[in-house]
């Protein structure tokens, strides 16, 4: 059961890798620095009508404007650098999924850690406080009684 | 206050911080994107104009008045709504509005015009969206504020509400007017 389990998931995630594939832009480049250069830029970079989608990813209008334009950029030579920084300059840092580390943007990236931290917090505290628990809950009568009790089951 | 009592008022707490944060962060827009380009000087550009393809019109013709810079298209359902604004900004209050016509065909943008009315002194006819990506279009309409030295002022992104248009955009171009 667990095997074919296992065979039907791997089966399902590679039939989605396969379609994930098949949705990239047709663009190709005769050079294989550029064309790596390019899908690595459509993945940095939203898609700035649909929000959740990077430019790789959307298939709104302006996405397909922006990817030629990315493509006409980066075959006439442009670094990463200078593509992102023209995207940048005309739609702000919102086109960036990897947002810079800035005053503006500690609370983004601090966040969560922070959390993380508070939680290890709170689970190293709560983890203390119950090893601690049956030893304060232990009354001596009650654990005479327990001996007692488990002796009678022994002599049976 | 004891602990026990403290311990009880956590759930509390968590949700009157959480009202607090649900409170700014439902109130915001997400489509509204802070603009790099307000401050700066209009990306420069020269396109056809509209109805005189022969014409060339571009940040040129932006420069000497204070301008509103609309990026409309025919296929833009809220560009229609937004349009009567447009017309008695231009018509009433004498706001010299200007188009940028963003990938269309001219046949419809020009239907559009007849049908509609024409508030715009004229229309850059910007076919593959290229300048728009210049002036970081995402979503028709937008409007940009542009004063005469040809500095973008301010940015609006969806269609312009006639309290906005009374509340926002007039007494800011006032202003920017009155700087001379």
């Amino acid at each position: 059961m667990k095997r074919v389990l296992y065979v039907a998931s791997l089966w399902l995630l590679g039939g989605w890798l396969a379609f994930a594939g098949a949705s990239f832009s047709p663009v190709e480049f005769d050079d294989p620095v550029l064309q790596q250069r390019y899908q690595a830029l459509l993945h940095e970079l939203r898609c700035t009508v649909c929000m959740n989608q990077s430019l790789a990813d959307s298939g709104a209008g302006l996405a397909s404007d922006l990817r030629r334009e990315v493509y006409n950029q980066v075959s006439a030579g442009a670094s990463e650098r200078e593509v992102i920084d023209f995207m940048v300059s005309r739609y702000g840092e919102f086109v960036l999924y990897r947002p810079p580390l800035r005053p503006a943007t500690y609370l983004l990236w601090g966040a969560p850690f922070t959390l993380l931290l508070i939680g290890m917090i709170v689970l190293y505290r709560s983890a203390r406080s119950s090893r601690a628990a049956p030893a304060e809950a232990a009354d001596p009568t009650a654990s005479d009684r327990a001996r007692r009790l488990l002796q009678q089951g022994d002599d049976r | 206050m004891n602990k026990r009592t403290l311990f009880y008022l956590m759930p509390l707490a968590v949700f009157v911080l959480l009202g607090a944060l649900l409170a700014i962060g439902l109130t915001l827009d997400p489509r509204k994107l802070p603009s790099p380009l307000v401050g700066r000087d209009a990306p420069e550009f020269a396109l056809p104009e509209l109805k005189e393809p022969e014409r060339i019109v571009g940040t040129e013709q932006l420069r000497g008045d204070v301008v509103l810079f609309n990026v409309w298209a025919s296929w833009c359902v809220s560009c229609r709504a937004e349009h009567p604004v447009l017309q008695a900004l231009a018509d009433r209050h004498g706001v010299p509005v200007v188009g940028l016509n963003y990938k269309d065909k001219r046949a419809d943008a020009l239907q559009y015009l007849n049908r509609l009315g024409d508030p715009y002194g004229w229309n850059a006819h910007d076919l593959d969206g290229r300048v728009g990506i210049d002036w970081g279009v995402y979503g028709t309409p937008e409007t940009f504020i542009v004063d005469r030295q040809g500095r973008i002022r301010y940015k609006h992104v969806g269609p312009i509400s006639w309290q906005q248009a009374e509340k926002e955009i007039l007494p800011l171009i006032r202003q920017i007017r009155s700087e001379g």
